[in-house]
């Protein structure tokens, strides 16, 4: 039991993570029908930025705190979500109205130049990350002597994560910009004909999508304490599952497919075998995909064209 | 106030519009009646560039239009109730009416939002209800509604009157005649409805196989005996 509930206190950690990144996958694909294949290495430009930035605040004598994680975090908002915005940019716009399989090909050029990119500059070798936040609490002890351990840090990217969901659902549900990305998501022409700027919409879900992800990549960083060029792959292979499991399009479900892959995959790694977690992520891909393609919070698909 | 010269417009090899010449003046009804395909929907999706003119010039309050992006030319003053509706099925109608006003002034939103609703108070009843799920005459006047919460000075509207109770079609079309005379707002009118479209027009427009063939006041073409025979046998 004390072990269940120590994986679960893991998986979910990990599964807030997920379903952030997530949240990118589901809205682009909301508003143009087309998955980002290169959104995960954002998330990476995110754990990448965090490692420089720390590296610069520690030269100049910070050293690592709840508050220097926090401003690394929003001192990484914009740069992400300037890659966000130039995938959209490059790999996207130009291709809009072409055949259905250019974009996505050309997004896989892009997430392979921005690996690339990222290994030219920083090196193909994993870089460490100091701690920032040690240490923790113990949630329980059992009569075995086994304790369930929370750290500050799983604290921290969960409360985040909640924030940054409530603020997003506060966005999309209440502000004019919400509105306008939904009118682009139900009917692309008559959001046109009312005078909203579809461009700068799409263009904007891309920005917002990257900046979630972008964040996500901070956290893990420190989560981790380690960081790679090719970290963006796996991550956003899984956290695209987690927008299918929970239906490719929905917020929601974005969030909630994160958090059911993040404890999937910690429960397999503890009960079953570590070596085959990513299997075992993958067959729910293949299964929702046979058996519930919308996914669990997911509209059946009427008339995307 | 809307100058159309030789517009022309087509989706791949088929010409949809082949050469229109027509105005509306400001404070004008203007109708354009035809037979289905001849092209009506499609000039009044020309109008705000879906699709983009292949030929000729769309002039709007003496400025040129026909190449600006669609959401530039609705930002001028003009606002479309199109085909089909187009209600955003899975907003609700005050979220609907609150997109119609998106490029509006936000100082005029709780004014025009109330004449709407006083217009339509079938609306102001379901406020909170999903577009998709509202009937066919309710989602009409929400189309409507929508294209009049951004203070428009030239309203197009297409076929209004399309599946509604001949009760309703009336109340619709007294509307449409009340936004023009009390607030000035210059119409354009895509209409099935022969009878009663030219009967509320202050002129219209007959158009066959993308081109204009008659034109004069609504009571002239009601008169006409081609317009009689292809448009108001059994009207
Ligand atoms: N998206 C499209 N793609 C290809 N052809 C189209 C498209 N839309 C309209 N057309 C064609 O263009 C012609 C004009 O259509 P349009 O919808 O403008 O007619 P309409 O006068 O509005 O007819 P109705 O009274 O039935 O609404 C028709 O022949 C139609 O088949
Ligand atoms: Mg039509």
């Amino acid at each position: 039991m004390e072990y269940f509930l120590q994986q679960a206190i893991n998986g979910l950690t990990l599964g807030a993570v997920y379903g952030l990144i997530a949240i990118g996958y589901t809205m682009v694909y909301g508003i143009i029908g087309m998955i980002n294949f290169a959104h995960g290495e954002v998330y990476m430009i995110g754990s990448f930025i965090a490692v420089i930035l720390l590296a610069l605040l520690g030269a100049w004598g910070f050293p690592p705190s709840l508050a220097i994680l926090l401003i690394v975090l929003l001192a990484a908002i914009p740069f992400t979500s300037a890659f966000g915005w130039a995938i959209e940019r490059v790999a996207y716009r130009p291709l809009r109205g072409s055949f259905r399989l250019a974009p996505l090909i050309s997004a896989i050029g892009m997430s392979i130049f921005l690996q690339n990119l990222v290994q030219f500059l920083q090196g193909a070798r994993n870089k460490p990350v100091p701690t920032a936040l040690p240490g923790g609490f113990t949630l329980m002890e059992a009569a075995s002597g086994f304790t369930v351990q929370v750290r500050w840090l799983q604290i921290v990217v969960v409360a985040m994560t909640v924030i940054l969901m409530v603020g997003l659902t506060l966005l999309i549900q209440r502000t004019s910009f919400g509105r306008a990305q939904r009118a682009c998501e139900q009917d692309m022409k008559m959001a046109m004909l009312l005078g909203i700027d579809v461009n700068a919409t799409i263009a904007r879900t891309f920005v917002l999508g990257a900046a979630l992800a972008g964040i996500a990549g901070v956290m893990v960083a420190y989560y981790y304490n380690v960081v790679h060029f090719y970290d963006g792959f796996l991550a956003g292979l899984k956290a695209f599952t987690a927008a299918v499991l929970g239906g490719i399009g929905s917020v929601p479900g974005a969030m909630l497919g994160g958090l059911l892959i993040g404890l999937i995959e910690a429960l397999w790694s503890a009960y079953f075998s570590i070596e085959y977690k990513d299997v075992a992520v993958f067959s729910v891909l293949v299964l929702v995909l046979i058996f519930r393609p919308t996914g669990i919070l997911g509209r059946p698909e009427i008339e995307k064209v | 106030m809307l100058e159309v010269r030789g517009l022309q417009a087509r989706y791949g090899a088929i010409e949809a519009l082949r050469g229109i010449d027509l105005d509306v003046k400001a404070g004008e009804i203007v109708t354009l009646i035809g037979a289905n395909g001849a092209g009506k929907s499609t000039l009044l999706m020309t109008l705000c560039g879906q699709p983009r003119a292949s030929g000729g010039s769309v002039r709007f309050e003496g400025r040129e239009i026909t190449r600006l992006p669609t959401f530039e030319i609705m930002r001028l003053g003009i606002a479309q109730s199109p085909e089909g509706r187009r209600v955003f099925p899975r907003m609700t109608v005050l979220e609907n009416l609150k997109l119609g006003a998106i490029v509006a002034d936000p100082a005029h939103y709780a004014a025009d939002l109330d004449r709407v609703l006083t217009l339509f108070p079938r609306l102001a009843e379901r406020r909170d209800q999903r577009g998709g799920t509202l009937s066919g005459g309710e989602q009409q006047m929400l189309a409507i509604g929508r294209a009049l919460m951004s203070r428009p000075r030239l309203l197009l509207l297409d076929e209004p009157s399309l599946g509604l109770a001949p009760l309703l079609v009336k109340q619709i079309f007294a509307t449409v005649r009340e936004i023009n005379e009390n607030e000035g707002v210059t119409v354009f009118l895509v209409e099935q409805n022969a009878f009663h479209a030219l009967r509320l027009a202050h002129r219209g427009y007959v158009m066959v196989n993308g081109r204009i063939t008659l034109s004069g006041p609504g009571s002239e073409l009601l008169a006409n005996p081609e317009v009689r025979s292809a448009y108001l046998e059994g009207a």
